[in-house]
């Protein structure tokens, strides 16, 4: 059970904004995650910003959580399903070209149709994902 | 340099909001997608957020046909055709994020956080994305 926590929400939310907004106005690059890793083993040149913003990514766990009252999070599903979840978020984001980030936050930001409608995809399949597993029990 | 900086500075805003916004905790992404259980929309307010201040940026301060600060020019998706390959990859991304609630972002923003079931998602992601380009380059031979 976690409750709606609307305050942290819209701050974090902004701040997601202000970190993809940063990136294209000075970097001229869109800070979609799964494109940027992907891009580390696609892209021979021009990598090194790559790394940065993933290490930024990275870092921010670190710096104390002073707005989050459960600042353990732990990982309920089991292995199997980690690992099947994690190939097929590989998998699709890759051939997707995104993930929440990339089509979710920067795309659907331009009005770009294209993300709007790989975004209500995922959305879609995610929700039955979680209803058929709630049947399953 | 500043291109670095401005990179990392980035990343590091984009990951605190995944922090603070608690985006990093899988219960609150599922149980956002969970709409016929005890529904959380904090989801929904992170992306209207977000959205908010990035569409407004995107509108006020990006020019595509000019340069950014420190780059050449804005590297932005050329396609803008939707095809099956967007709508399967989406379908099959939505799965994934579906059972066990993570994302690319929140899984690297939640390596720190020293659960070793982390580090199994993020190299069965990197091997699913491996896979993807080996399939790309299959079809792709073959359509040639």
């Amino acid at each position: 059970m976690t409750d709606f926590t609307p305050f942290s929400a819209l701050l974090g939310g902004a701040l997601l904004g202000i970190g993809a907004l940063l990136l294209l106005k000075f970097n001229g690059r869109i800070a979609g995650i799964s494109g940027i890793i992907k891009g580390l083993f696609t892209s021979n040149n021009d990598n090194v910003w790559r790394y940065c913003f993933l290490i930024g990514v990275l870092v921010s766990s670190f710096i104390p959580q002073a707005f989050s009252h459960d600042s353990e999070v732990t990982l309920n599903a089991s292995w199997s399903i980690i690992i099947i979840a994690g190939l097929l978020v590989g998998l699709g984001s890759a051939l997707g070209s995104g993930c929440t980030s990339g089509h979710g936050i920067c795309g659907i930001g331009r009005l770009s149709k294209r993300s709007i409608i790989a975004t209500l995809t995922f959305m879609a399949s995610a929700a039955l994902t979680v209803f058929l597993m709630r049947l399953r029990g | 340099m500043m291109k670095l900086l401005s990179a990392l500075i980035a990343g590091l805003l984009f990951g605190l909001g995944l922090n603070i916004s608690q985006m990093t905790n899988p219960q609150k992404v599922l149980n956002f997608l969970d709409v016929s259980g005890h529904w959380d929309p904090s989801l929904a307010l992170v992306m209207a957020s977000a959205l908010a201040v990035f569409g407004l940026g995107y509108r006020l301060l990006i020019v595509p046909t000019t340069s950014p600060v420190l780059a050449d020019k804005y590297c932005l998706p050329e396609v803008k055709t939707v095809d099956k390959k967007l709508l399967i990859g989406a379908s099959i991304f939505g799965i994934g994020w579906g059972l066990a609630g993570i994302c690319p972002g929140p899984a690297l923003a939640n390596v720190l956080h020293g659960d070793a079931k982390i580090f199994g998602f993020i190299a069965a992601m990197l091997i699913g994305m491996a896979i993807s380009s080996f399939a790309d380059k299959l079809l792709s031979s073959k359509s040639e």
